[in-house]
């Protein structure tokens, strides 16, 4: 019965999606009063409606109920607690639903709370909001119930791969998902100012809380990620440019230069047609990363085309949303007036820069992603790697760096370059003092782009803090903290990615117990190795003393395992943290003569960069804090006195 | 409340001008860095055949796919360097790497290698993927057969 409530909740919440267009379309086209009265209640209907369904598939998951084939491939009644819930979502079907109902609960915040728009423009984004929502109430009803039964229903079920089953990856699809969703909210806002001809300040107002919301939740995914790809694959590498990560890096871009063009159009009603712009943009490429990822073809043109329903699905929205709301661009951009002026020396004009940059950046990761999808159609199979994105991104990369050294240190609309050149002058100096440590340390044996990386993190370190020279810092607002600790984390991770690339050590050997290895100062001393299991696999483990000046500082136990089913080898790598770096240590296989291979890195602070990113996300966080606090303060004040006249 | 205000736009029109212009030559330069790139980088995978065809100069990053020749495989007495030989069937080409191989890299099992010919011809590799489960492979590998008793393989094309 629960499978048949949550299939009935989710036709129900479709109708409703759709209905909710309807009366959209009435109220903007029509100015139908009762129409629009009627909105508010049925997108907080819709809401509800789809947290329920996903609420029953979690039930289902935890109740085991193998009648239902999801729960059957999916899940297992002896798995543990944590993985039967973060299993509901662990699949393509309850993916799409996790999707939809996130989707369409922040449908509902946007009705409840959105009060800064006007009227037509708000019901206007609602119904584009449910015009969205009912293409992947389509797909989710259509292309992948995530309820549908299985009869007769099998004893018991097939397991999660033990591989998958890791607190990590539990919660990382989920947050990108949230991120990728709060872009569609961007989105829908984009549209429906569009369609009421008000891209004005207070569009970019409304729309600034949820693309920082998804921002951040963009930026601790792909730090989580990251950091996962580190520690579990045993390869010592932090990025890989694997396409998996570009979809997700590519609506973090987008959402990036969003956020920048969004505050100048919010502070001071500039670059109006292109914030809207970068919100269908932003979109877009969250639709592309969710296409990349569901559709199967990652592993193969071909494996797409044997089940070509999803991705042909995702496909299509993918067009008609985005060349919709192209088209719609298109129509109305000239009714789009352009807003207030700026020189070439100003805060805006920096900000340009950004965005450009950071698109140029978004358009070559695409390109790389989707070329060798490209050629693969047409018979040839060609690969994009490191070479490709490291030697075009890197130089881009720190040419925006430079771009955040000066422009949160220029004021709005027009500024005295002179003065500017002051106000720099401690960024450069420390640049060329991080270069030049950087030179001197490695003996000049240093790449240039680690070398540029340094010095742009030095005076990228210093700038981000420059705002908050000379000002009272218990009246500085909250979002001024926010950008400070977002660009200091920059300079933070940008550290973390050149002393990685530049400094780092290995020591690689075929050892027997008790031969011991110098690295970085360190002594590693392989004691032994020992055969140990657990619940569903054996291993080897290694044990080795690490000590510094003859005291010994921890033992390290990186694991040889064998999980039985599916039967799957992996190694489990063992990371000790210093505070200035990381010593990463590795098992390999046991030769014919019985020594062991060992591996081991040391990392000096790379640990930096996903601190970094951890405080780009806190930044983000305080900025939002901070912005929506101010906006409530506002209204209270904006209402005061309206409440008097009226009195 | 809405109160649009119409400005005059005569002098406007001018910035908004610049900022278009701007923004299409980023979009076009990047286009042409990408495809710069790409003509350089993108041929990126090669069985031995194609290496020796394209004359992959020394020192290139590139990856080199193909199956590891039965019988080829030997390790260095450091018990960490290995030497090998990848074949595509049509040619091979001597390999060795230095460092811990994936589980499933064994003689007559596909591997894709990473990093760049020496002067001498052979193929230094920094890293090696190998077909990794039963499910997954490497991207370039797939449909590539081989039959170790004749060392033919059959690169299918899709």
């Amino acid at each position: 019965m629960i499978a048949e409530a949550g299939l009935a909740a989710l036709w129900l919440a479709a109708t409703l999606a759709g209905l909710q267009l309807l009366l959209a379309w009435s109220a903007v086209a029509k100015g139908n009063e009762d129409a629009r009265r009627l909105i508010r209640p049925i997108a907080v209907a819709q809401g509800v409606l789809t947290c329920l369904a996903l609420a029953l598939l979690i039930t289902l998951f935890l109740r085991s109920d193998m009648s239902v084939l999801l729960v059957a491939e999916n899940s297992h009644s002896m798995k543990p607690f944590i993985y039967k819930f973060a299993g509901a979502w662990g699949n393509h079907e309850g993916s799409m639903l996790l999707w939809v109902a996130v989707m369409s609960a922040a449908g509902a915040a946007v009705a409840l709370f959105e009060r800064g728009l006007d009227q037509r423009t708000h019901v206007a984004t609602l119904g584009a909001q449910a015009a969205i929502s009912l293409g992947f109430y389509a797909f989710l009803l259509f292309a992948s119930n995530p309820f549908a039964r299985l009869n007769p229903a099998p004893a018991d079920g097939q397991g999660l791969n033990p591989l998958l089953q890791d607190p990590g990856l539990a919660f990382h699809p989920p947050t990108l998902y949230l991120g990728y969703v709060g872009l569609s909210v961007a989105f829908s806002f984009a549209v429906g100012a569009l369609l009421t001809r008000q891209v004005d300040a207070r569009f970019a107002r409304a729309v600034r809380p949820w693309v920082l919301g998804a921002w951040i939740l963009l930026t601790l995914g792909i730090t989580a990620g990251s950091y996962w790809a580190y520690y579990e694959l045993g390869w010592g590498g932090w990025w890989f440019w694997d396409p998996v990560e570009n979809a997700s890096l590519m609506p973090w871009l987008a959402a990036t230069a969003l956020l920048h063009s969004a505050t100048v159009l919010a502070t001071r009603d500039a670059l109006r047609a292109w914030t809207v712009m970068l919100s269908v943009v932003a979109f877009a490429m969250s639709m592309v990363g969710t296409f990349l990822v569901r559709s199967g073809i990652l592993t193969s043109v071909h494996a797409f085309a044997v089940d070509p329903t999803r991705g042909t699905f995702i496909l299509a929205l993918l067009g008609l949303y985005i060349g919709g709301a192209l088209a719609l661009f298109a129509l109305r951009v000239h009714t789009v007036n352009e807003g207030s002026r700026f020189d070439p020396v100003s805060r805006e004009a920096m900000l340009v820069l950004n965005n450009l940059l950071l698109c140029v950046i978004l358009g070559l990761v695409l390109i790389g992603t989707l070329y060798p999808l490209l050629t693969e159609m047409m018979g040839v199979r060609v690969s994009v790697g490191p070479p490709y994105f490291n030697t075009i991104i890197g130089p881009i990369t720190i040419a925006l760096m430079a771009v955040l050294v000066v422009g949160p240190l220029l004021r709005w609309r027009h500024d005295d370059p002179r003065k500017l050149l002051r106000r720099v002058t401690p960024s450069i100096a420390l640049a060329v003092l991080a270069l030049a440590a950087a030179l001197i340390l490695s003996a000049g044996r240093i790449g240039w782009l680690p070398a540029l990386g340094f010095a742009a993190a030095g005076a990228v370190a210093i700038a981000s803090v420059l705002p908050l020279w000379k000002r009272n810092l218990l009246r500085t607002p909250m979002f001024t903290y926010g950008m400070v600790l977002a660009h200091l984390g920059c300079a933070v991770s940008l550290a973390g990615m050149a002393a990685e690339s530049s400094f780092s050590s290995e020591k690689l050997a075929a050892a027997r117990p008790g031969d011991t290895f110098e690295i970085a100062g360190q002594t590693v001393r392989f004691d032994s190795v020992i055969p140990i299991a657990g619940p569903n696999w054996t291993a080897m483990q290694a044990s080795l003393t690490v000590s510094r000046d003859g005291e010994v500082i921890g033992t390290a136990r990186p694991q040889a395992r064998f999980f039985s089913d599916p039967p799957t080898p992996t190694t489990e790598s063992v990371q000790m943290t210093h505070w200035n770096g990381q010593l990463y240590l590795v098992l390999g296989d046991q030769l014919e003569d019985g020594r062991w291979q060992l591996r081991i890195w040391w990392k000096p602070f790379v640990t930096l960069i996903w601190a970094g990113g951890a405080l780009i996300a806190i930044g983000g966080a305080l900025a939002l804090i901070g912005r929506v606090r101010r906006e409530r303060r506002h209204k209270v004040q904006a209402r005061k006195p309206a409440r008097e006249r009226f009195a | 409340m809405d109160m649009t205000t119409t400005r005059p736009k005569t002098k406007r029109k001018h910035q908004r001008l610049v900022l278009i212009l701007l923004a299409i030559a980023a979009m076009l330069g990047g286009v042409l860095l990408a495809m710069s790139a790409l003509k350089g980088q993108a041929a990126y995978f090669y069985t031995p055949a194609e290496a020796i065809a394209a004359k992959v100069e020394p020192g290139r990053a590139v990856r080199l796919g193909g199956m590891v020749e039965g019988g080829s495989l030997k390790r260095a007495a450091d018990g960490v360097t290995i030497s090998f030989r990848l074949t595509d069937g049509k040619a091979s080409v001597p390999a060795t790497f230095s460092g811990i191989t994936p589980d499933l890299f064994k003689e007559n099992g596909g591997a894709i290698a990473e990093g760049a010919f020496d002067a001498s011809g052979t193929f230094r590799a920094t890293n090696i993927l190998a077909k990794h489960d039963e499910r997954y492979m490497p991207r370039e590998m797939e449909g590539i057969k081989y039959d170790p008793n004749t060392h033919k393989v059959s690169a299918a094309k899709p």
